[in-house]
């Protein structure tokens, strides 16, 4: 039987010492009529050799596309090290660290992430994780109306440029409590968000203001000027950001001198696969004087009954499992085992190497954005500064496009038109630091060959683009 | 020692980064950071030794006998890795258009069909990234439904007491009053205070079955005609499904809604404390509600279901569709079980359980349920041993991880004092269980002759008992040069 090592011996010695005469008998307790009929659409079982030929039957269909989009998770180089350390079965088959004494490992690797993150983010204190990047920002503001005495409101300004993906997250999240996400638009030419249209808001009550870094288009905000709007408005200042841009950008902890409030985000490109868009683990870190409303696991060194260090979960006052009803969160499991690839990921990379996977990520796009628009038919969309991803827009329907590309083992892009129908035929890309100097012309030239394609074959008197 | 007291100035993992840091060329100077983030700067050898170590001050499932009771802490093949890691797998970008993705939804989309035949549902989604988020699915779904119904006054959730805390937190993150009931004596719920708090002001009830007493709910299909008769629907509360896996269908008993915790029930790795996947099951009337996005399946192609497709929806709990990874070890899993598999999961989790209550029982040990059958878990108090021995149940936990067994579950559920709840799982053979009974017997003796033995226990792990109120009090939460 798989995973189950009864002999027919055992079986009759442990029945004998119960005192039933069959299995079945320990199952008296429930209701005859409830009893399940045999299972319609659960296939016979799988030897491992079965299952794994079907494995990867299926892996194969998928293909190995050369990717270039990003619109939130992000195709980074893991070091080998990175997940076989972590699928070590002392870190994969434990569980949430309750036994502190058996749970040293995992303790001090959580507190070591709490370093490093708060190193990165340039804030006081970090939690253990969140699910991801969207639900963790739901919480950031859940955290935030709890936080903010001056605000009655529980309204939060969300700027049109933060990822769409997170604004329904959030929205799912926190609107059975009441809570109202005020849209800040974007401004057309550079993909900023709009100023002018925030200082619209100026002097009304709201509890928070969100700030993405870089923003969904991969431009950069002028976090400062954001930041100071919020604390000056009474507003926390709840920062969004990819953790890779923090080696080279200004951390939150330094926006507007004071800093934001809290700092949240898909920790993903620090250690974990694409793997389908999970499991990645959110992150957050806070200022010290609201660690009380933190949700999610904390870990906090302490000594021993003989004064040696170490380590355990803390503020557990806060949680579910003692606090039941009056908890700041549900959360229990989290994402531990992210975690765990996520310390030793940034172990190995140190803030020069995470500084260097950055800097590659931006010039590569940079690069790849200089190649794509010099063809006929394709341009920048907006003119702010970028971190590794930017918007074009196509003289084509970007559907038919993508399609044409992926055709060719090239994935070319996050179309925007569902989430921005404004912008038109656009498209977000994305180069990371895995993307050769070959894959960009692969992927310059099929887009030249399939829009000269176009444009020939719709367009033969007049093939200029607008 | 951390690793950061291991850094040394201008040490690196070459290998690990790209070969240059190329200008930011483009990007204000105000944008920049000064220098660099202070991470530890080691050697890849430095890193990968460091953590080895670490690994080794854990207690895990691949190491020890784990019997947490309600965290179903069995064995996680390693198949189910090895697959779900395969480069075609884990190199999917989530927003891979569905020319790219027919190999992985074909599996998400087996993985929903055979959900919904174990838990007799009529519909599964596969979003929700744990137990508590598929809680919080379930209960805005509920609301969604007496929302769309115009069903307005209905702002209460009943929650036993014996309930796991994240089932009171999620109804009030669903913006619900919280109604507590008690539980009997003979650890089914209290019926006659649940009629007397079911009304208008019902929108549900959040049960567990089996409960965390370790039995099973004998009056459910009462307990389920009264909530509808009252208007409320049902919630089950998946975190002891191994108990009942192919025996007993949550759909069968009059449950409207049922989420799933694969990283028990199917064997997914806990991982220290998550990723876990927590799908949700739902009843025709709640079809509609469903968290986006879903596999769908059109006899041809798969396809993504969103909120173009289920307009109802509660909408999204994450970025993408939830943890794929872990949902895809599960289906690994749920493929070698085979439907021959599941019912003797729930089979041996309970002969398991039931072996392991006779025999501490048998060796002075009281049940706090001794009239009642076991399920896949079962509680032991110590109130007896506290009183006359003065050696808790902290005490006893302690202790086992000196024997090398990881604790059971102490002082939850709440209302049994002092107590353990145990749970073996169906991956323990029976000379584990034998063992586990041997060292609670030894430290029953070492409580009665040497009880500061027990009290200040352990003395061999690499720490002794921590100070958790002075981590409380005297909060270092990082590390600080």
């Amino acid at each position: 039987m798989p995973f189950i090592p009864h002999t027919e011996e055992d079986v009759r010695r442990m029945l004998e010492v119960i005192g039933v005469a069959r299995i079945d008998d320990l199952f008296d307790e429930i209701p005859a009529d409830l009893r399940a009929q045999p299972l319609q659409h659960v296939p016979e079982g799988m030897s491992e050799m079965e299952v794994t030929a079907l494995l990867q039957a299926r892996a194969r269909e998928d293909g190995l596309p050369v990717c270039f989009i990003g619109a939130g998770a992000y195709d980074h180089h893991i070091p080998a090290a990175v997940w076989q350390i972590a699928t070590r079965g002392e870190f994969y088959s434990a569980y949430t660290p309750y036994q502190a004494e058996a749970s040293q490992g995992t303790l001090q690797l959580l507190y070591e992430y709490q370093s490093m993150m708060t190193a990165l983010m340039a804030m006081d204190v970090s939690n253990a994780s969140l699910y991801d990047g969207a639900s963790g920002l739901a919480e950031a503001v859940l955290m935030a109306v709890r936080v903010n005495r001056k605000s009655k409101s529980r309204r939060i300004l969300v700027p049109r440029s933060l990822n769409p993906a997170y604004r329904q997250t959030v929205h799912a999240i926190v609107r059975n409590q009441q809570i109202e996400l005020v849209e800040v638009p974007f401004d057309a030419a550079t993909g900023r968000t709009d100023m002018a249209a925030l200082e619209a808001h100026a002097g009304t009550d709201c509890a928070a203001l969100v700030i993405p870094q870089p923003n969904f288009f991969g431009v950069l905000e002028d976090v400062d000027a954001l930041t100071a709007f919020a604390h000056a408005n009474n507003m926390l200042a709840i920062a969004v950001v990819n953790p890779v841009a923090m080696a080279v950008l200004r951390p939150p902890g330094e926006w507007a001198g004071q800093g934001a409030d809290i700092a949240c985000g898909e920790g993903q490109p620090l250690g974990a696969p694409l793997s389908s868009g999970g499991p990645y683990f959110g992150f957050m870190c806070c200022k010290q004087e609201m660690v009380r409303q933190m949700p999610g696991r904390i870990i906090g060194k302490t000594v021993d009954l003989e004064g040696k260090a170490g380590y355990t979960l803390t503020l557990q006052a806060r949680e579910q499992h003692i606090r039941r009803s009056k908890a700041t969160s549900n959360i229990c499991t989290n994402q531990g085992l992210l975690v765990t690839a996520a310390t030793i990921h940034m172990a190995l990379l140190g803030g020069e190497g995470l500084a260097r996977v950055a800097a590659s990520c931006h010039a590569n796009t940079v690069d790849l954005l200089g190649r794509l628009t010099t063809i006929d038919g394709v341009e920048r969309l907006f003119d702010g500064p970028v971190f590794h991803e930017g918007v074009l827009r196509l003289a084509a329907p970007a559907p038919d496009i993508l399609r044409s590309l992926a055709a060719h083992n090239v994935l070319g892009g996050y179309d925007l038109a569902h989430d921005y129908p404004e912008l038109g035929s656009a498209i977000l890309v994305c180069a990371t630091e895995l993307r050769t100097s070959s894959d960009l012309d692969e992927y310059a030239t099929k887009l030249a060959r399939i829009m000269a394609a176009r444009s020939q074959a719709k367009c033969p008197v007049e093939p200029k683009f607008n | 020692m951390l690793i950061y007291e291991q850094s040394r100035p201008g040490r690196r993992a070459f290998a690990q980064a790209p070969k240059q840091r190329p200008a930011l060329d483009g990007i204000p100077s105000e944008l920049l950071r000064g220098a660099p983030p202070a991470l530890p700067e080691v050697s890849e050898m430095d890193a990968v030794r460091h953590y080895t170590r670490l690994s080794q001050k854990n207690f895990s499932i691949d190491t020890q006998f784990y019997p947490l009771g309600s965290c179903t802490m069995k064995y996680n093949p390693r198949a189910c890795n090895s697959l779900a890691m395969l480069p075609g797998l884990i190199g999917r970008h989530p927003h891979a258009p569905a020319s790219h993705s027919q190999g992985f939804l074909a599996c998400m989309f087996d993985l929903q069909e055979m959900l919904k035949d174990v838990t007799g549902m009529r519909r599964v989604s596969l979003v929700p990234a744990a137990g508590a988020q598929g809680e919080f699915a379930g209960v805005a779904m509920i609301r969604a439904y007496h929302e769309a119904r115009g069903d307005k006054g209905r702002n209460e959730i009943i929650v036993p007491d014996a309930a796991h805390g994240t089932n009171p937190a999620t109804a009030v993150m669903c913006g619900y009053k919280v109604r507590e009931i008690p539980t009997l004596d003979d650890g089914d719920v209290d019926v006659e205070a649940l009629k007397g708090v079911l009304g208008p002001q019902t929108a549900g009830i959040m049960l567990t079955n089996p409960s965390t007493l370790g039995v099973f709910e004998r009056k459910i299909t009462e307990i389920a005609r009264l909530v509808h008769e009252a208007g409320g629907l049902l919630y089950y509360d998946g975190a002891n499904l191994n108990a009942i896996l192919g025996k007993v269908r949550p759909g069968d008993m009059g449950f409207d809604v049922i989420h799933m915790n694969l990283h028990k029930t199917f064997s997914t790795p806990h991982g220290g404390g998550g990723p876990g996947a927590g799908p949700v099951g739902v009843s025709e009337r709640l079809v509609p509600f469903l968290p986006v996005p879903m596999v769908g399946f059109d006899g041809h192609d798969y396809n993504w279901l969103t909120a173009k497709e289920c307009p109802q929806t509660i909408g999204k709990l994450s970025a993408f569709a939830g943890n794929a990874g872990v949902l895809l070890r599960a289906y690994i899993y749920a493929r070698m079980l085979g439907r021959e598999g599941m019912a003797r999961v729930a089979e041996y989790a309970t002969l398991n359980a039931n072996y392991l209550a006779k025999r501490l029982s048998d060796a002075g040990f009281d049940l706090a349920y001794p009239r009642r059958r076991a399920t896949h878990e079962f509680i032991v108090t110590l109130r007896r041993q506290a009183k006359e021995l003065d050696v808790s149940a902290m005490d006893f936990a302690k202790r086992l991880l000196d024997l090398g067994y990881h604790a059971p579950t102490t002082y939850f559920p709440l209302l049994v004092p002092e107590c353990l709840l145990i749970e073996p799982t169906e991956t323990e053979a029976m000379d584990a269980l034998d063992g586990f009974v041997e060292a609670m017997v030894r430290i029953k003796g070492e409580a009665e002759a040497t009880p500061e033995v027990v009290k200040t226990a352990p003395h061999t792990l690499p720490v002794r008992r921590l100070d958790d109120v002075r981590a409380a009090r005297e909060l270092d939460l990082r590390w600080q040069a």
